[in-house]
């Protein structure tokens, strides 16, 4: 099943939640809508599987309006955040309430709903507590349960609202790694919605990231994060080290003191200058097009971080850098930093 | 060893002295017997004496005494009515509770802090003036009083205006039951049933209907004893017609200016009991709803 949405907007009274968002899915992708809360990959969510509805736009699924159905006719399978299971019913109600309430004239009869069930449970490996009610279940056993709750009526597309955000970080860890395997076995087309970065670049095959109701940058998760498309990108996804810097006659300035570096098509005026900390070199002074002096070390796993200040126009910019941890640097020593990539984009973009 | 040898003794002997002579943990108990005997004492002449009295009353000419007023047809005309004004006014008030909690607690809309607020109105208003409301709208000389007239509808002074009456005074129970927990438990549940396939009907008899139950019937419960109870409002609507439009309040203040009062106290006795179960119940009914109370989980 392929989902198309086109120039979708959504408003909350005065607050644009989306404004005009594209987006196209193809078969059997596991996208990540990637960005942090209030950006409204959440509503958008909503929207695809009829939860709600937007203000203006289309929602195709397979070339066909999505809009003209209420969320019980999409086949969608949907993932709450906080996974809304049936806290009455215990858990083989719960999987089987989705099989149950079919019209009559296709609904399956209670052997075949039993061993539908079943299956549900062994693909979630849970089959062992298919007499326990919600409240007696882990987090990531009630995330599973959810799962198999959403795949027991076989949906065309299976949407999950931050999956993991209610867990423990080891938890998490595994139900990542498990939900990878899963969508390889079932291969149903996903979307998933995430404000962490690492869930999304480790388990999508391609990261949509959303900024203010707008779609920032859509490519795979080695794209968005080696060739960001904006400085909004490139702030939120990784690690950088920021620099004010101005564009003036096609050269970049620090400062007032020009650097050797490329504008890379930035207009004229104030810029910022983003560089992943691993790509910056350190070495001694005078090795680099910046200079900065060093202000506090301190030890870090295998690497030092340094705070190091540079000269800036009003006051100086304070700088965190990474070195080996044998290279020796004190505080009050000055040190060239020399950019191995990086990206310059205009303060207003 | 010889360290925990020298200190083991130590600990026993100041526990000892500190319970002989203070416990910081707790009030002192001169303090601690009077505040019980203040409690017990207050209970004991506001509750528990006129419990007895009533009952004391209805029995003192022997139980065939008893059971012969509750046997006469008024008192039988009085129970009937106050059973089927308190049957109509509980069903109406199950459907209206429901709506009004369900649009309170699952959409929101311009206005709900004012409808909110109107659900509260009965608990305000003294209900006399709620059985005025009713007369100036159906009496004769009221709003719509010319009209029954003319067609011979009969709402005052009638089974329909004592239920209409009922109705109101009792109207905030079952919502005001129910909106806090619906609003706890969100709106997550409905549209997870939704998004599985469920239709309306089926997600509220399937989903809503059972993790409110227990809220549900305490409304029921608390509507039902005050509908059975309403003396003010009822009194000004019924018109007092004997063996037609009394209920059991108003036929137990009757009975008593009469001087009758075994047949009064013995109304009040069954009234006693009702109120009596509904306690029982209601503490049955307590436990419940906190054990449904499921821990959101993070």
């Amino acid at each position: 099943m392929t989902i198309e949405v086109r120039n979708i907007v959504k408003k909350f009274g005065s607050f644009t939640a989306l404004d005009s968002v594209d987006l196209k899915v193809g078969k059997g992708e596991l996208l990540a809508l990637l960005g942090p809360s209030g950006s409204g990959k959440t509503t958008l969510l909503r929207i695809i599987a009829g939860l709600d509805w937007p203000d203006g736009g289309e929602v195709r699924f397979d070339g066909e309006n999505a809009l003209a159905r209420g969320a019980g006719e999409r086949h969608v399978g949907f993932v709450f955040q906080h996974y809304a299971l049936f806290r009455h019913m215990n858990v083989f109600e719960n999987v089987a309430f989705g099989l149950r309430v079919q019209p009559r004239a296709v609904r399956l009869n209670e052997t075949a709903i039993k061993k539908r069930v079943n299956e549900l449970l062994d693909l979630v490996q849970l089959a062992w507590l298919s007499d326990r009610y919600p409240s007696q279940l882990s987090g990531g056993q009630r995330q599973r349960i959810a799962l198999a709750r959403a795949l027991a009526i076989e949906p065309r597309i299976l949407l999950l609202d931050e999956p993991f955000g209610a867990l423990d970080a080891k938890v998490r860890k595994e139900l990542r790694r498990w939900l990878r395997s899963l969508h390889d076995e079932i291969h149903v087309t996903s979307i998933f919605v995430t404000h962490d970065q690492e869930e999304a670049l480790e388990v999508a095959n391609r990261v949509v990231v959303m900024d203010k109701g707008r779609i920032e940058q859509i490519g795979t998760p080695g794209e968005v994060y080696d060739n960001p498309a904006t400085a909004f990108v490139h702030g939120f996804i990784g690690e950088s080290i920021v620099l004010p810097v101005d564009v003036r006659d096609g050269r970049v300035e620090l400062g007032g003191k020009p650097l050797n570096l490329e504008p890379q098509g930035a207009g004229a005026g104030p810029s910022r200058l983003f560089v992943r900390r691993h790509d910056m070199q350190v070495g001694p002074a005078g090795s680099g097009v910046i200079e900065g002096a060093v202000r506090r070390v301190r030890a870090f796993g295998p690497i030092q971080r340094a705070d190091v200040a540079l000269p800036g126009g009003e006051g100086e910019t304070l700088i965190e850098i990474d070195t080996p941890r044998d290279r020796e640097l004190n505080p009050g020593d000055l040190v060239g930093l020399q950019p191995r990539r990086y990206r310059i984009f205009s303060a207003s973009t | 060893m010889a360290q925990l040898d020298l200190i083991t003794p130590v600990a026993p002997v100041r526990i000892r002295e500190i319970s002989a002579e203070h416990d910081a943990r707790t009030e002192p108990r001169l303090i601690r017997l009077s505040i019980i005997g203040i409690a017990v004492t207050f209970l004991s002449i506001f509750v528990v004496l006129p419990l007895v009295v009533v009952f004391t009353q209805a029995f003192s000419r022997g139980i065939g005494a008893y059971l012969a007023a509750l046997a006469e047809p008024e008192a039988l005309s009085a129970i009937k009515l106050t059973l089927l004004v308190a049957a109509i006014s509980v069903g109406l008030n199950l459907i209206f509770g429901l709506a009004a909690a369900w649009a309170v607690a699952k959409f929101d809309f311009p206005g709900k802090t004012f409808l909110i607020t109107l659900i509260d109105l009965p608990f305000s208003v003294s209900p006399v003036i709620s059985g005025l409301v009713f007369v100036l709208l159906f009496g004769a000389q009221g709003f719509f009083g010319a009209w029954l007239q003319a067609r011979d509808i009969h709402i005052l002074f009638a089974v329909p205006g004592i239920a209409l009456a009922t109705t109101f005074v009792t109207f905030p129970f079952v919502a005001r039951a129910l909106i806090p927990l619906m609003q706890e438990q969100g709106t997550q549940e409905e549209e997870a049933a939704l998004s599985l396939g469920a239709s309306g009907l089926q997600t509220f008899f399937r989903v809503t209907l059972p993790n409110i139950k227990w809220g549900l019937l305490y409304g029921v419960l608390l509507c039902n004893a005050r509908a059975m109870g309403e003396f003010g409002a009822v009194s000004v609507v019924s018109g007092h017609i004997r063996g037609e439009t009394n209920t059991m309040p108003l036929l137990v203040e009757i009975l008593y200016n009469e001087y009758q009062f075994v047949a009064s106290f013995a109304i009040a006795s069954l009234l006693a009991m009702l109120a009596l179960v509904t306690l029982v119940m209601k503490t049955i009914l307590e436990s419940r709803l906190q054990e449904g109370q499921v821990p959101r989980d993070d």
